[in-house]
């Protein structure tokens, strides 16, 4: 298929109709309306459906409904908009439904602002609402790869049938790029939804979609069967890329657009004789700690580089467990991190410029 | 007289909430205060039977499907 | 002789938790016989609230799903939107339906959503302990009024049935009460015809219930029924608000 220039907001849509998204829920809310306008354009030509809800917390319990009922489920929102939607989001993971939330991340807390930002990454991470469950969630860097893992997050949802969540900071969704829409086959065998809620016919017991549990000791076991189906996802959904870890001697770790900056820094540094590696978690859930093992002994030091004030640090000392110092470099609120700025904090960690 | 109507309680399902005893128009259906249902409760039950109309009124209020009811 | 009067098939065997009395297992029973009439049981989803009736998925004999609190017009338009010859339903009391979910009922029946409620109304909050309800009369006690409801502090009662028939979504509302025979027959028809309005794709339909809750009110179950009746059908009287045929 030939390469096509699409917004990103709208390229995010048309690889979830192409990944067979029929229904779509959402709530205007900037920097992702182009994604529901979108939607709301092409779905109907597609044989799905598209409703504009009337609030966030609607929209996320009429995906709640509609993957309950068997059907392949998107809705998309930006940072306030997600933290509205965690009661539904909590429910889908207890109830163990499919779907596909989108979160074009803008600065916070509170309202925040609308300017591109990644200050979501613990409420990604950590699940979000209440109780132990956890997403799977990716973080594409560009429109190529957001279009080429669309599919793929669908599919998981489905296999997994938990919540998986695609996170684009707000340049994503604003940016243009020239994008292809690959064929490709699912790397999963999804069974039929034998258990959704379509109507017994009188030929079956009635489904049931439910995420109580009064006994606590069946309650219990449905959080150990919760934590086996995440012990699953981190032995077999963990994606990430490194780039130039061979001496490096210093190591970022950067995720999104973020780490498209982060590149250009390394190049230059590279030409100043200043060798940087870079760890790129396309998976922020599961965290690809495999990656830190690239990491050469004598690094000195990690550096997480952020739209958002250090909320990934956590992760890095966990996945690095103490084996070099881990430093951080970051831009709140909308401002973006400059290439000069990361090689002026490298060179502070390696003791200045050669 | 002869019934025209006959009830069934089913006895263990019984809560003794004793709705049954206010919408019977011919005053026959009572909770039995001599016996102790598997719930704890006395259940309804009906005396003088041959008064039954087979009006249903009983089995209509009642909120917990307790009784059947048959007509002649 | 023949059977007038048996346990329908359209609630399963499980014996409800209801406390005695309670006017929840009257009105399953008449969702229920009304689905197995139409015989479209097999062909119903109905959603749950969160609420006395949080269980209700275990009782009604066809597909259920359990919504969060005052979410199940938004689960249920999901539902619907996905199957729109399907018959959906959902089942919510008066703090899920009149208090944290009135956004959701209220756009439910904006958009017409071919679906059903049943609004079952006791004036309380039961499963939680008796707290008060937008639906509490004037005076009534609750644990959170302790010293009864006024006008001052809460505002008046809500009314439900009275709003949603200003939505021209709104095809079908009808108050009910289920506290004689005769009532709860006028309620059965009630339900069955708000079920026939959505299987004719008329648009929403809700039948809001006065339910009794004998266990909050302090009252035995029979005084629970008088206490409706004196005081709940006075100020949320019973009838037709609204038909498919008035909308215009």
């Amino acid at each position: 298929m030939a390469k096509v220039l699409m917004k990103g907001n709208e390229a995010i849509g048309a690889a979830a109709i192409k990944a067979g998204c029929k229904y779509f829920f959402g709530y205007p809310i900037t920097p992702q309306n182009e994604l529901p306008e979108y939607m709301s354009r092409e779905m109907p030509k597609n044989g799905g459906v598209f409703l504009q809800a009337e609030s966030e917390v609607a929209a996320i319990n009429m995906v709640y409904g509609a993957a309950g009922a068997g059907a392949r489920v998107m809705t998309s929102s930006s940072s306030p908009g997600i933290a509205l939607k965690q009661e539904g989001i909590t429910y889908i993971a207890g109830a163990e439904l499919p779907c596909v939330i989108v979160n074009i991340v803008r600065g916070g807390p509170g309202l925040g602002g609308i300017q591109p930002a990644q200050s979501d990454y613990n409420q990604v991470t950590r699940g979000g609402g209440n109780g132990d469950y956890k997403l799977l969630v990716y973080a594409p860097a560009n429109l190529q790869e957001m279009v080429d893992l669309m599919q793929e997050a669908f599919d998981a949802a489905d296999y997994y049938r938990n919540p998986v969540m695609m996170v684009g900071d707000g340049m994503i969704g604003q940016m243009m790029e020239p994008i292809e829409f690959k064929e490709g086959k699912s790397r999963f065998e999804l069974p039929a939804k034998d258990w959704a809620s379509v109507g017994t016919k009188g030929k079956r017991k009635p489904n049931i979609i439910n995420s109580l549990a009064l006994d606590p000791a069946e309650l219990e076991k449905h959080n150990q069967k919760l934590q086996e189906k995440y012990d699953m996802m981190k032995a077999n959904e963990v994606k990430y890329e490194t780039y130039n870890m061979e001496n490096a001697e210093v190591v970022i770790v950067a995720y999104g657009t973020t780490s498209r900056i982060v590149r250009n820094a390394i190049i230059d540094l590279k030409e100043q004789g200043i060798h940087v590696g870079l760890i790129r978690p396309i998976t922020l859930w599961p965290f690809p700690e495999k990656a830190f093992d690239e990491v050469p002994a004598d690094c000195k030091s990690l550096l997480s580089v952020e739209m958002s004030m250090g909320q990934m640090v956590d992760d890095i000392k966990i996945a690095s467990n103490g084996r070099w110092p881990v430093s951080f470099y970051g831009r709140a609120g909308g401002m973006i991190p400059t290439p000069e700025a990361v090689m002026d904090k490298v060179k502070e960690l390696v003791g200045g410029a050669k | 007289m002869a019934a025209k109507g006959k009830v069934t309680f089913n006895e263990d399902i019984c809560k003794g909430c004793g709705l049954c005893t206010t919408a019977c128009p011919v005053k026959i259906v009572t909770l039995d205060t001599k016996k102790i249902n598997v719930k704890g409760y006395h259940p309804a039950t009906v005396i003088e039977v041959e008064k039954c109309i087979g009006c249903a009124n009983c089995a209509m209020i009642c909120p917990d499907s307790v009784i059947t009811v048959e007509r002649f | 002789m023949s059977v007038v009067f048996q346990k329908t098939k359209g609630l399963t065997d499980k014996q409800t938790h209801y406390c005695p009395g309670c006017t929840h297992g009257i009105i399953h029973r008449l969702v229920a016989e009304v689905l197995e009439e139409l015989d479209v049981l097999g062909e119903t989803i109905g959603v749950a609230p969160v609420g006395c009736s949080v269980l209700a998925y275990e009782y009604f004999n066809c597909d259920m799903q359990e919504a969060s609190h005052g979410r199940a017009p938004a689960v249920a338009t999901g539902i619907k939107r996905v199957h729109p010859d399907k018959v959906v339903f959902t089942y919510q009391g008066d703090g899920d339906l009149a208090s944290i979910g009135t956004a959701e009922i209220v756009h439910v029946a904006h958009r017409g959503e071919k679906i059903t409620t049943i609004f079952v109304n006791n004036a309380i909050y039961g499963m939680t302990g008796g707290q008060m309800a937008p639906t509490t009369l004037i005076g009534q006690k609750a644990t959170t009024a302790p010293l009864g409801r006024t006008v001052e502090h809460s505002g008046m009662p809500l009314q439900v049935s009275e709003m949603l028939s200003t939505i021209h979504g709104a095809a079908f509302v009808e108050r009910v009460s289920v506290d004689s025979p005769a009532n709860i027959r006028k309620a059965k028809k009630a339900i069955k015809e708000a079920f026939e309005c959505q299987l004719a794709g008329k648009g929403f339909s809700i039948v809001e219930v006065l339910s009794t809750c004998p266990t909050n009110w302090g009252l035995t179950p029979i005084d629970a029924l008088k206490w409706l009746q004196d005081n709940l059908i006075p100020y949320y009287p019973v009838g037709n608000f609204r038909r498919p045929e008035e909308v215009k």
